[in-house]
């Protein structure tokens, strides 16, 4: 305090003042004298009572008003006794849409499918499927689906409808006018009885079986050569030395999953025994296969045959058979007719060629090659591509005379895939009854009057006989999500049958079947044995027909000008799918394109012309459409997919490319999908965006796809491999090694076998719940697919070699991305995985950029309930197909492969309730299960045998980007090439 | 210690007490000039259009921005450096002046230490903003929770970041704020309305200026600047680490903290030299920010710039004396050639080769070219940001995910929006704090002044 003066007796006493004044101020805040009454005693008034009343009413209704929607899951009255709430049951079936084969298990949760496996049973696919096999789950909760029966574009009862067509019908019968049941190819034994059995209580209907792409000329080819008009089973796994025109044996020609299974097969090296087939490619695209041959020659399709001609020639030559005149031939085929000699019995030439005059001479060659009865098997005959263009042109010229006044479709698009479509739908207007069997509203169905919606293959029983005595059965797998009613069960009630179609199958097989077939004695248990394998086959011992020559036809001189070559992609295929988005947003395994087709064109074209890429030019002044470089595109030659501009296919399919059909060479009787000439222009000024997912096509010299040649692996198995002991010696660190005890999983790639296939990229979009986020956001390179193939090219631009390489996350026990996420989001687990807590994370996105592998995927917007994305995540039909094991992302965290850690912590559950450890390829991801070329193994790094753990010990065994340290828990296995004789 | 005749005089025009006083409170008395209006529109309407540039970000996702799966960084990430560069200066200038007793710093230091707030602020926006989900952003806080053993991970240099950055905001207010008590209380002293009485009291924390207060006033000052000192120098060697500790190449350097470091002074005192030419102009200091201060800024920048130059070159050198072929990719095929370098040679030119003018005295004391090459520096160092953020991130390991970047209208309108904050909190600088430290000033003014009554008086 500090010391006060005065100068007089009033100043005194005024300070005296000053001080008790303040000394009395001072009080009420260091006692209670002077406060309120009520303050003390902390007694509330009235007032005080409402003023909290009041705040916490507001209150509360502000907090609950800021409240999730409450959603209610009902739990089950009754039981049923075979479904538990989160356990999934599989059901063995059979994917077959008219076109692919595949057999199938099914995993369905809480009742309803979500995820497609190959089935292991099954000695066609052997447990593999393809991208478009995965995807089909997806088509069952496709919002485009009928929901209804329609008539004239109404819902309508079925009642009414039945009673009006078979009305209908009855009075075409009465009158005999001629009604034509069109339908796509049926594999299914007990579907062609009963559509016999119809035709026989309708005789003036005629069966056509309409493909939108064929393999007529080659059914005609063995009618010609061998007396039956039919598909052979094609060994691809018995043949040393494979020569291919034009055959995307590995894409989408006949059976390609099988096809991928067997030629993989012979591209597994073993160390003891190192040998590999060889594949020869002469195509006039790059396709998956050329991609994937050893050797890949470049031609145009009106070459096809004098290459052809050249080849027989030279083995003819050699095996003392008379020889055919034919000019020189554009490429080499020494190489390839000497390898072919050498393996007489164990080669194989294709080629997917709709033409009867170079099917004849395939045929021939194979003759001369000794290898009918070995690779080629005309005793198991295909029953698969089975259309008939001849009798679908005679159909349509018919149809515009006036001469059908009925028509039933079922499972077929002409109005959208039939070349001169036009001439179709003016056809089909002259008819009185015009019935389509269908799920949605197509191009097609939009004509008829009478939509009779059918189930999806998921809800529908079925058999199939793909390949003859190799059967294989589809069955439901939920209740019809609609009111709809497969196509069998309407023939079965128009022929008032009085039962179901799955009754009718049974009471047939009860009735063919014999005790022998059996091996299980009675029929019941037959039955219930072939519904829960899904497969049964008997064969019986047939004798191969023996070979009748025929004259070869001198091949056409080569024409100028730019010819077209159609074909399928791997995603879409012919058109089917083009509403499916998994499908549209799958990079082409070469193009790496999506959402569109676009006409590929060669470098040297493409310099002369000055186009590059996403330049709009016109086909034949059809239609507009992007170009795209393709490096491998032969000069004077451009392709162009079939299956995009789907008018009436669903949302996802609006504007995706063009339909490319009316472009088909349509020949007397076989329509071709290569060789017209086209038109090509450019429209000045004008682009069209495309969507790529990869936009450098060179390795810069880069270590990221080893490889080497059977010959240098012969001498050193780690040839091509150098850098991996390298790395090994050189990889230093200051922490110790992190052990782990029990379970490492672990990962191997083969890429000598990999096809770049991309099931693997849709099984694991399918299994983890990936969203689709449209073509724009792909072309902000922002696809979701936590799995990838890079492509690369390398060696020259007109004939380039591919490489294939499937990435997803490397599960690094060094993994940098770990390290920096600053909330710990993404952290190692005592198992190997790199895991992502996505509750955890908030978006800073380090890990991706400190990823090498680019392998992390950030939720740029919400995918799912936005109306910006209206694919599958949009709509609660769509989002049936959703994993519940797996959450759906929200928007701003990142995401990535866990290795399919929900089948891991299944599958070790399991195993812990059986007290039992886990055996060694029972845990499999999505990619590994179901992979057709056996590329992807996955395993415990830890168990001594398993196949990853020998994988690793390999010479070939190398990782990606392996001088970082990263010490991936995934390793690729070299690229061995057998281009060296 | 400060010797005049070896130094020249620092504050220029015969300046007494009371003219220093009056001189430097003036404008905050005066009517607001018509340009303070003007500037403070713009910089709203760019700070608004920032804000639309937040909200949507936030509501619709960063997928507003340009980036995507490969190159995950942008410029939210680029600005952010820039701004945190930038607010380098003024803790730099104060505190490494202070300690070695440059005297003629106190002209600027209040200034420059504003600026770095005001940009600190604006840069810690944008981890903010960057952040995928924001509303959970307080999880890189290391708090108790109730989720388990959920803690942060502290070796990730993101989480060093939110402390570093935290840390050195607060230490620079602080330090800002105490230097300005004894002004607020000159203002306090000298305004007639009520209002500012009131509110620059309360500012003032009562000071009195007793001899005892200033006592501990000046010993607080060399305490904090003391503890801040480290501050400067880490705060920008950990925003580097954010690139160094990664794996990527350009990022993955041993020469990055010195180098950051290095470089946020530099951009901080060409932004402390842009703003003191307007400032000196506006407010008619050209006899307390003189023409001296400027040449002295200009020869650090000059010596900064060869430090700029040695360390681009070292990383040059270092790509290919590692022997790694993809540093070695990354700097010579994607900076040096390639798809960005323009970008890279706009950050050379501007860093290394455009100060070196700086040699000649002329340009030196041509107060517009030093405006105009300290906007270049500015230039220069957000390229030097964007060099190292996109090109090593848009090309690195596996060419299949080589991708682009381009900017969207929304992280421009969110740049924007920061340095509309920026100019604002300036202004506001300009307008309600006395920008030039009185008492320090004064503090400098007898040593340094020419006027008859203090030289009679040292005598």
């Amino acid at each position: 305090m500090e010391k006060k003066y005065w100068q007089s007796l009033e100043d005194y006493k005024d300070s005296l003042k000053k001080t008790t004044e303040s000394k009395a101020e001072a009080v009420p805040e260091f006692s209670i004298e002077g406060l309120d009454e009520s303050e003390v005693k902390g007694q509330s008034s009235r007032r005080d009572f409402l003023k909290m009343l009041g705040f916490s009413v507001s209150a509360v209704a502000l907090v609950s008003s800021c409240q999730m929607p409450v959603r209610k899951a009902i739990p089950l009255l009754n039981q049923p006794e075979d479904l538990i709430p989160g356990v999934p049951n599989y059901y063995a079936s059979t994917f077959f849409d008219g076109v692919d084969y595949c057999s199938i298990l099914v995993k369905t949760r809480e009742n309803r499918p979500i995820k497609i496996e190959g089935n292991n049973l099954s000695p066609l696919s052997m447990g593999a499927t393809s991208a478009r096999v995965q995807a089909s789950v997806l088509n069952l909760y496709d919002d485009a689906r009928l929901k209804d029966p329609m008539k004239e574009g109404k819902a309508a009862k079925w009642e009414m409808l039945d009673k009006e067509v078979v009305k209908s019908l009855e009075n075409l019968r009465a009158i005999n006018r001629k009604v034509a049941l069109v339908t796509s190819t049926i594999i299914s034994p007990s579907t062609r009885t009963l559509i016999e059995e119809f035709t026989k209580t309708y005789p003036n209907i005629e069966w056509i079986t309409y493909d939108s792409i064929s393999a007529s000329a080659l059914l005609k080819a063995n009618d010609i050569n061998f007396g039956q008009a039919t598909l052979p089973s094609y060994n691809f796994d018995k043949a040393n030395v494979i020569v291919g025109f034009n055959a995307d044996f590995l894409g989408n020609w006949l059976l390609p999953v099988t096809y991928t299974k067997q030629y993989s097969s012979r591209r597994k090296l073993n160390k003891a025994n190192p040998s590999m087939s060889r594949s020869y490619q002469y195509e006039s695209r790059l396709s998956l296969t050329g991609s994937n041959a050893d050797i890949r020659y470049g031609i145009k399709p009106s070459e096809e045959a004098v290459v052809l001609l050249n080849l027989y020639n030279r083995i003819a030559k050699a095996t003392g058979q008379p020889t055919v005149s034919v000019g020189k031939a554009s490429v080499e085929i020494d190489q390839a007719a000497n390898d072919l000699l050498k393996n007489k019995g164990k080669s194989l030439v294709v080629s997917g060629t709709n033409s009867l005059d170079i099917q004849l001479v395939v045929n021939a060659i194979n003759h001369m090659l000794e290898n009918y009865g070995k690779t080629i098997d005309l005793s198991k005959p295909l029953n698969i591509r089975q259309g008939d263009e001849a009798k679908m042109q005679q159909l349509v010229s018919e149809m515009n005379a006036g001469n059908i006044h009925g028509m039933l479709l079922y499972n077929v698009n002409p109005a959208y895939d039939y070349p001169d479509q036009e001439a179709f739908k003016k056809g089909l207007t002259k008819a009185k009854l015009k019935v389509a069997f269908n799920d949605t509203m197509d191009e097609t169905a939009k004509l008829c009057d009478y939509v009779l919606t059918t189930n999806n293959y998921l809800e529908s029983w079925d058999d199939s006989e793909a390949v003859k005595g190799i059967y294989s059965m589809t069955q439901p797998t939920v209740r019809p999500i609609f009111n709809t009613r497969q196509f069998q069960d309407s023939l079965l009630l128009w022929l008032e049958k009085g039962m179901d179609f799955s009754t009718y199958m049974e009471q047939l097989w009860a009735k063919k079947i014999t005790d022998e077939a059996m091996e299980v004695g009675d029929f019941t248990s037959f039955w219930n044995q072939f519904k829960h394998d899904g497969v049964f086959h008997h064969e019986t011992e047939v004798d191969h027909p023996e070979f009748k020559a025929t004259n070869l036809k001198a091949a056409p001189a080569a024409k100028g000008g730019m010819e077209l070559v159609l074909y399928e992609k791997i995603s879409i295929g012919n058109g089917k799918y083009t509403n499916n988005p998994w499908l549209l947003e799958m990079p082409d395994p070469i193009s790496t394109a999506t959402w569109d087709n676009y006409l590929t064109i060669s470098p040297q074209y493409a310099e002369e012309q000055g186009l590059a890429k996403e330049d709009v030019v016109t086909l034949n002044g059809l239609f507009e459409i992007p170009v795209l470089v393709q490096p491998g595109q032969p000069y004077g030659t451009a392709s162009l997919a079939v299956g995009f501009g789907r008018t009436d296919a669903g949302k996802a399919a609006v504007g995706a490319g063009q339909n490319a059909y009316p472009l088909m060479h349509i020949n007397k009787d076989s329509f071709q999908m290569g060789g017209q000439i086209i038109n090509v222009e450019k429209v000045a000024g004008k682009n069209y965006p495309l969507a790529l997912t990869q936009m450098h096509h060179d390795m810069e010299d880069r270590p990221i796809v080893r490889e080497t040649t059977l010959a240098e692996y012969k001498k050193d198995p780690s040839s091509g491999n150098e850098l991996h002991a390298y790395d090994e010696e050189h990889n230093a660190t200051l922490y110790g090694k992190v052990d782990f005890d029990g379970i490492h999983w672990g990962m191997s790639i083969d890429l000598t076998s990999c096809t770049g296939c991309a099931n693997c990229v849709i099984a694991c979009q399918a299994e983890n719940n990936v969203a689709v986020i449209g073509k724009e956001q792909v072309r902000n390179r922002r696809i979701m697919h936590w799995m990838r193939i890079d492509r690369y090219f390398s060696k020259d631009e007109v004939n380039p070699e591919v490489h294939h390489m499937p990435v997803m996350c490397q599960h690094c026990d060094n993994a940098p991305c770990e390290n920096v996420c600053p909330v710990a989001a993404t952290n190692h687990s005592n198992e190997g995985l790199n895991q992502m807590a996505y509750n955890r994370c908030i978006g800073t996105r380090y890990c991706i950029n400190n990823c090498p592998y680019k392998v992390r995927r950030f939720n740029w917007f919400e995918f799912a309930n936005n109306n910006k994305f209206d694919y599958n995540m949009n709509s609660d039909l769509g989002k049936m197909v959703l994993n519940p094991d797996v959450i759906v992302r929200q928007r701003g965290v990142v995401e990535k492969c866990s290795l399919c850690v929900q089948r891991l912590q299944e599958k070790k559950l399991t195993a812990k309730m059986e007290n039992r450890s886990l055996v060694d390829g029972e845990v499999q991801t999505a990619c590994s299960q179901s992979c057709p070329a056996d590329a992807i193994q996955f395993g415990n790094l830890l168990e001594k045998d398993s196949v990853v753990a020998l994988n690793k010990e390999d010479e070939r065994t190398y990782h990606l980007m392996e001088h970082l340290h990263t010490l991936p828990s995934t390793s690729y296995l070299t690229k061995v090439r057998n281009t060296e004789a | 210690m400060y010797n005049t005749r070896v130094r020249g005089i620092l504050i220029q025009g015969n300046k007494s007490y009371q003219d220093v006083s009056r001189d430097i409170i003036k404008p905050l008395n005066d009517k607001t000039p018509m340009w303070w209006w003007i500037t403070a529109f713009l910089a709203t309407g760019a700070l608004f259009w920032g804000v639309w540039g937040f909200y949507n970000t936030i509501t619709v996702g960063i997928g507003t921005w340009g980036l995507n799966n490969n190159v995950a960084w942008g410029w939210a990430i680029i600005n952010f450096v820039w701004w945190i560069g930038i607010g380098h200066a003024g803790t730099a200038f104060s505190i490494f002046l202070l300690i070695l007793r440059q005297k003629w710093r106190t002209s600027i230091n209040r200034a420059a230490e504003a600026m770095t707030i005001f940009a600190v602020m604006a840069a810690g926006l944008f981890p903010l903003i960057h952040m995928g989900r924001i509303w959970d952003g307080f999880f890189i806080f290391p708090y108790w929770n109730t989720r388990g053993p959920l803690w942060d991970n502290f070796n990730s240099p993101l989480f060093w970041d939110v402390v570093a950055i935290s840390t050195y905001f607060m230490a620079s207010f602080v330090f800002w704020y105490i230097g300005m008590i004894p002004d607020f209380a000159t203002i306090r002293e000298r305004t007639t309305s009520a209002v500012k009485k009131k509110v620059y009291g309360a500012l003032s924390f009562g000071w009195i200026g007793n001899a005892r207060g200033w006592l501990r006033f000046e010993t607080a000052a060399l305490l904090l600047g003391g503890m801040a000192a480290p501050l400067v120098v880490s705060v920008h060697s950990i925003v580097s680490m954010d690139f160094s500790v990664s794996v990527v190449p350009g990022w993955h350097t041993t020469i990055f903290p010195p180098y950051f470091v290095v470089g946020a002074i530099f951009s901080g005192f060409g932004m402390v030299l842009t703003l003191m030419i307007v400032m000196r102009k506006l407010y008619k200091f050209k006899d307390y920010v003189t023409d001296g201060h400027l040449d002295a800024i200009a020869r650090i920048l000059t010596f900064i710039s060869l430090i700029m130059g040695t360390a681009y070159l070292t990383e040059l050198f270092m790509a290919w004396y590692s022997g790694s072929e993809y540093e070695m990719f990354t700097f010579m095929k994607n900076r040096v050639t390639g798809e960005y370098k323009y970008a890279f040679w706009t950050m050379l030119t501007c860093n290394a080769i455009i100060p070196q003018f700086f040699w000649f005295k002329k340009i030196r004391k041509n107060i517009t070219m030093v405006f105009i090459m300290s906007l270049f520096i500015n230039l220069g160092m957000w390229f030097e940001r964007y060099v190292i953020v996109v090109t090593s991130l848009s090309r690195d390991f596996l060419p299949a995910t080589w991708a682009t970047y381009q900017p969207t209208i929304t992280e421009i309108a969110v740049f924007s929006g920061t340095i509309g904050l920026f100019i604002l909190g300036v202004l506001a600088f300009f307008r309600f704090v006395p920008t030039i430290a009185i008492s320090e000033v004064k503090g400098v003014l007898k040593e340094t002044t020419t006027l008859k009554s203090f030289t009679d008086e040292q005598h």
